[in-house]
């Protein structure tokens, strides 16, 4: 009888836990994410502002795409810092514990451990030319034939 | 992001450190295990470097998961936590080339 009851406890804590958690993102937050990411090819949320970042790792990233060439205006991003919902809630969105984040079309690519070794790979710029997001061939710099 | 010397402290000294060791020891095969207090010995940000076979055939997203679902409560109660996830022979390769 006392094995059932500590099941049924668990049963019952464990459903409180995730409730909890759950009751971070509401459905209304949920759908701005949703359009946010749906809406805009490259989108990350970051603390700070890729002009003034406020944390490593998100300048990290901003840099990184940056030094890959993504025009300003094609860079979608949120201050976490701003919105301590959206702060919670993107991370029970993307079901990913930190910040930053990047969505390139819709899909969640990954934190600044991620981004940066996929530049370090030559993925990144695979996927940023893919999705249109750098031009195919780098511009020529100024002065050269 | 790469870790760095100095910054290199055994996981006994954090009992953070050593609880995110233990939880990853018990759940994966870990050939090799490092990690590092990225927040100058305050045990509040982390870096980590896992070796392990159980990341074969993994994208990288993938493997990053599954190691934050493992650590999610740790992860929760850190401020930073980054991670760098190979296989061995992954590992063996930059071995080689350092």
């Amino acid at each position: 009888m006392s094995f059932a009851r500590a099941g049924f406890r668990t049963l019952v804590a464990r459903t409180s836990i995730i409730l909890a958690q759950r009751r971070a993102l509401s459905a209304e937050a949920r759908k701005l994410i949703d359009s946010a990411v749906q809406e805009n090819p490259l989108v990350v949320f970051m603390k700070g502002t890729p002009e003034t970042p406020q944390c490593g790792f998100s300048r990290a990233v901003c840099q990184i795409l940056d030094v890959q060439g993504v025009p300003r205006e094609k860079l979608k991003t949120f201050n976490c810092l701003e919105d301590q919902e959206l702060r919670e809630g993107i991370k029970e969105y993307s079901e990913w514990p930190t910040i930053p984040q990047v969505y390139i079309k819709g899909e969640f690519v990954g934190g600044c451990d991620i981004v940066l070794s996929m530049h370090q790979s030559g993925e990144l710029e695979k996927l940023l030319v893919k999705e249109g997001l750098v031009p195919e061939l780098p511009p020529l710099p100024e002065g050269e034939k | 992001m790469d870790l760095d010397e100095s910054n290199l402290l055994p996981s006994a000294v954090h009992p953070m450190a050593e609880r995110i060791e233990r939880k990853l020891r018990e759940s994966m095969a870990i050939e090799h295990f490092d990690i590092a207090d990225t927040s100058g010995n305050c045990g509040s940000s982390f870096a980590v470097t896992i070796v392990s076979p159980d990341f074969a055939k993994k994208m990288t997203l993938a493997r990053h998961k599954l190691v934050n679902q493992l650590l999610s409560d740790e992860i929760s109660q850190l401020h930073a936590f980054s991670q760098k996830t190979l296989t061995p022979e992954q590992w063996a390769k930059e071995k080689g080339k350092a």
